[in-house]
C-alpha cells in the first residue's frame, strides 16, 4: 500500500493509504479528542468531537472516518474547533440527565474528562430533563438511559467483538435508545452472553456493574484490546 | 383588630424559614407558627434509582450532616439485602457518625447559637454572629472552629473527604481506617477535650444569667424519642427506639426502628412544607415529641463513657424526671460532644478498625428496607421500597427537624407570648424568638429534603392581609 504524506498542525506526517486522519495524528503523537471512537471496533463518526479543519475544505471533517490523502493540510486545534467541541459537549449534557456528583463513573468518565479539558464550566442550553428509566433486570449489569450519549460503542463491541448482537439502537434522533434484542428487558435477552464487553466499552456511567456506588465504575479497556489483537494477529490459532 | 407579624427569613439556621406571630385585637400574642418555605423533592425524584446509589444521592440533601443520610441510607440498603454487615464496617460507620455529631454540634454551638448568649441578646445585630465572637474572644472562636474541624477530620480520614463522602454503601463501607489516619485523630483528642470543657463551663456560667430564658424558651411537657441500647445506654447509630414522657417514664421501649410507622404518624399543615409527626397512641397534637440531644439525654441512663456520664448526671438535675426546657438543648449538645470524643478515643484502640473485611455482598432479598440512625438533630429514618430489580418504587425520609416541628411551633409561641406586647417589637425580641428555633438547630435542607445565608424580613400584616409595616435588615 502506498504511503501518503500530509501535514498535521504544521508537522510533516506520513501514513498508509486508507488510514484515517485520527490514526495518522495518533502515530505522530498529536492528540485529537474523541468520544465515540473505541480501539478495536470500526468508527462511525457520530460524536463530532474529533472534527478537524482541512485546508481547502469549507466543512469540518470527523478525523476518525476521514481517510488521509496526499498533500492534505490538517489543523486539529483552533478557536473554531474549540468552540464547536465545547458546544457539542454542552449539547450532550443538556440532552439527558447527567449528574456527575452521584454517578457511578464520577472521576472515571470520558464525557466528564472531556468537559473538564474543554473548560465547560456551565451549560448554556436549557436542560431537556427527559424521563428515561433504568434497566436493572440483568443479574450482573445495569443500564441507565439517563447517562447514555448514544455513542453506540456497546452496540459495536456486542456485534463485532463478542458477536452476540444483543445491543441495538431503536428510535430516531434524540429519542433513540439502546435496546436489547427485540426491545425487551436485558435480563430476558436470549442472546446476551453476559460477557460484559459493553460495560467495559461504555464511556459514561450508562452501563455499569450492579451494586456500584458513586465513582466505583473503573473500566479496564485493555481486555478489549487484548481480544482484538489476539484475533487480528491470530495469537490463539496454533 | 387581629394582626399578624412575620419574621422572614429566620437567620442563623440551616435553610429557609419564616415565623408568623398572630396578634389578637388587644395586641396580645394569640399564636405563632414556624413555616418552612423550601421544597426539595428528594422522595419523588429518587424513585426509579437503584438502592445502591441512594447513600450517594441522599447525602447530597445536606452539606452539614451528609454523613447522617449516608449512614441511614446504607442501613436501609443493608435491610434490602438482608445481610449482617461485617463487624468492622459497623464500628467504622459508628466512628464516622461520632465525627459527624462533633462537627455539627460544634457548628451549632459556636457558630450559630453562642453569639446570642455569650455576646448578648441586645448587642447590635451586625456584631451578633460568629465574626462578633471572633472579635470579642478570638481564642474561644478559634477553639470552636477547630473543634468542628476535628469532627470533619474524622470524616475525611475515613471517607476521603470532609463533605459528601460516598463511603458507606449497602453491605458495609468502602475502606478501613489506616494507622496514619488513626494517629491523626488521636493527636487531636486532648485539644478537643479541652475545648469541650471550656464550652461546658461557659454555658453553665451563661445559664446563671439566663434563668429566664431557660424557663420560657420552649419549656413545656412533651414526649422524647431516640435510639437507646438494650440496657438504656446512650446510642447514636444502633439500638432501638424509646419514648419517654416529661416525668421520665418510659412509655414505649425497644421498638424496632423498622416499625416506626406503627408508632408515628405524620400530619400535614397547609402553611409549611415541613410535616408534623406525632406519637400515634396519644394522637395529634398531644403526641408531640422532641428528638435530638435533649431527647437522647432524657431517654438514656448513662453515656457509656465516664466523663460524659458525670455530665449527664449534672444535666438530669436540671429537670424532674426529664429536662423540659429547649434552651438546654445547648447543654445537651456539649455533653454529647464530650461523649463522642470519649467514644472516639475508645474506638481508636480497637484493632478491628484496620480490618479489610468490610463489605457484605448480596442481591435484593427484601422488598422493603428501613435504616435508622441518630443524626445530630435527632432520629433519622430512610424507608425504601424496591422492585425485584432493586429499583426504588417508594421513598420516605423522616428527618430529625420534622420530628421537632410541633415543638418548634410551641416554642415560638411561648417566647412570643412572653416578650411581645403590641405591634412595636424591638429587634432583640425578634432575635429571641428566632433563638427559640436555633435551640433545635433545625436543618431545613434536610427536613424538606436548602442552604444559604439570609437577611431577615419582618412584616406586620393587618387582618385584611395588608402590610402595615415592613422592616428589612441584613
Amino acid at each position: 500500500m502506498a504511503a501518503k504524506t500530509l501535514t498535521i498542525d504544521g508537522k510533516e506526517v506520513s501514513a498508509q493509504e486508507g488510514a484515517t486522519i485520527l490514526d495518522a495524528a495518533s502515530d505522530a503523537g498529536i492528540k485529537i479528542p474523541t468520544l465515540c471512537h473505541l480501539e478495536g471496533v470500526y468508527d462511525i463518526g457520530s460524536c463530532r468531537l474529533c472534527l478537524v479543519e482541512v485546508t481547502g475544505v469549507a466543512k469540518l471533517l470527523p478525523s476518525c472516518t476521514t481517510h488521509v490523502s496526499e498533500g492534505m493540510d490538517v489543523h486539529t486545534d483552533s478557536e473554531r474547533l474549540r468552540k464547536y467541541r465545547r458546544m457539542t459537549l454542552e449539547l450532550l449534557f443538556a440532552e439527558r440527565n447527567h449528574v456527575c456528583s452521584v454517578c457511578v463513573s464520577n472521576n472515571n468518565c470520558e464525557l466528564q474528562a472531556l468537559a473538564w479539558q474543554h473548560g465547560m464550566d456551565h451549560v448554556r442550553y436549557d436542560y431537556c430533563f427527559p424521563k428515561w428509566g433504568m434497566d436493572a433486570t440483568h443479574p450482573l449489569f445495569g443500564m441507565d438511559h439517563n447517562r447514555c450519549i448514544l455513542c453506540t460503542r456497546c452496540v459495536r463491541v456486542c456485534w463485532h467483538i463478542e458477536g452476540a448482537g444483543t445491543k441495538n439502537v431503536a428510535g430516531r434522533g434524540a429519542k433513540s435508545t439502546i435496546i436489547d434484542d427485540l426491545h425487551q428487558p436485558w435480563g430476558e435477552s436470549d442472546t446476551c452472553t453476559s460477557c460484559g464487553k459493553c460495560v467495559i466499552a461504555c464511556p459514561t456511567g450508562a452501563l455499569f456493574s450492579r451494586g456500584s456506588t458513586v465513582g466505583e465504575m473503573v473500566r479496564d479497556r485493555s481486555t478489549l484490546e487484548f481480544i482484538v489483537n489476539a484475533r487480528e494477529k491470530k495469537q490463539w490459532i496454533v | 383588630m387581629a394582626k399578624r407579624i412575620i419574621i422572614d427569613p429566620v437567620t442563623r439556621i440551616e435553610g429557609h424559614a419564616k415565623i408568623s406571630i398572630f396578634l389578637d385585637e388587644a395586641g396580645q400574642v394569640a399564636d405563632a407558627e414556624f413555616h418552612v418555605v423550601e421544597f426539595r423533592g428528594f422522595e419523588k425524584f429518587c424513585e426509579g434509582r437503584p438502592y445502591s446509589e441512594m447513600p450517594g444521592i441522599t447525602s447530597r440533601i445536606c452539606g452539614i450532616c451528609p454523613v447522617s443520610h449516608l449512614l441511614a441510607s446504607a442501613k436501609a440498603g443493608d435491610a434490602i439485602m438482608a445481610v449482617a454487615i461485617p463487624p468492622a464496617a459497623d464500628k467504622l460507620r459508628r466512628l464516622m457518625n461520632l465525627g459527624q455529631i462533633i462537627q455539627s454540634h460544634a457548628l451549632s454551638f459556636f457558630h450559630l447559637s453562642a453569639p446570642d448568649f455569650i455576646l448578648g441578646w441586645d448587642v447590635p445585630q451586625s456584631r451578633r454572629n460568629v465574626f462578633g465572637l471572633i472579635a470579642a474572644d478570638p481564642e474561644l472562636a478559634r477553639a470552636g472552629i477547630r473543634l468542628r474541624q476535628f469532627g470533619q477530620e474524622i470524616i475525611e480520614v475515613l471517607g476521603g473527604r470532609k463533605i459528601h463522602p460516598a463511603w458507606a454503601v449497602p453491605g458495609g463501607v468502602r475502606s478501613a481506617l489506616t494507622e496514619e489516619g488513626r494517629e491523626r485523630i488521636r493527636q487531636r483528642l486532648p485539644e478537643a477535650y479541652a475545648t469541650t470543657e471550656v464550652a461546658l463551663g461557659l454555658f453553665m456560667k451563661a445559664l446563671e444569667s439566663h434563668k429566664q430564658e431557660a424557663l420560657i424558651f420552649g419549656n413545656f411537657p412533651s414526649l422524647f424519642m431516640g435510639l437507646v441500647s438494650p440496657d438504656g445506654t446512650w446510642e447514636h447509630h444502633g439500638g432501638k427506639l424509646r419514648f419517654t414522657d416529661s416525668t421520665g417514664n418510659v412509655i414505649a421501649d425497644q421498638i424496632e426502628p423498622s416499625q416506626y410507622r406503627e408508632h408515628i404518624s405524620e400530619s400535614v399543615q397547609g402553611s409549611s412544607y415541613l410535616k408534623s409527626p406525632y406519637f400515634k397512641a396519644l394522637g395529634f397534637p398531644s403526641g408531640i415529641y422532641r428528638v435530638g440531644p435533649l431527647a437522647r439525654l432524657n431517654i438514656c441512663e448513662r453515656m457509656g463513657v465516664p466523663r460524659a456520664t458525670a455530665q449527664l448526671r449534672a444535666f438530669k438535675q436540671m429537670g424532674r424526671g426529664a429536662v423540659t426546657s429547649s434552651f438546654l438543648y445547648h447543654q445537651a449538645r456539649l455533653v454529647e460532644i464530650l461523649a463522642s470524643i470519649e467514644h472516639v478515643e475508645r474506638a481508636l484502640e480497637d484493632p478491628d478498625l484496620l480490618s479489610e473485611d468490610l463489605r457484605a455482598d448480596a442481591g435484593v432479598n427484601s422488598l422493603r428496607g428501613v435504616g435508622a440512625s441518630e443524626a445530630p438533630r435527632g432520629t433519622l429514618f430512610h424507608d425504601y421500597t424496591v422492585d425485584r430489580a432493586g429499583l426504588l418504587t417508594k421513598v420516605n425520609l423522616v428527618v430529625a427537624t420534622g420530628h421537632n416541628n410541633l415543638a418548634m411551633n410551641r416554642t415560638v409561641a411561648q417566647i412570643a407570648r412572653h416578650y411581645v406586647q403590641g405591634e412595636d417589637i424591638p429587634e432583640p425580641v425578634l432575635n429571641r424568638i428566632e433563638h427559640g428555633i436555633r435551640c433545635y438547630d433545625p436543618c431545613l435542607s434536610c427536613s424538606t429534603h436548602a442552604s444559604g445565608q439570609m437577611p431577615m424580613r419582618i412584616r406586620l400584616i393587618g387582618p385584611g392581609g395588608e402590610v402595615r409595616r415592613e422592616v428589612v435588615r441584613g
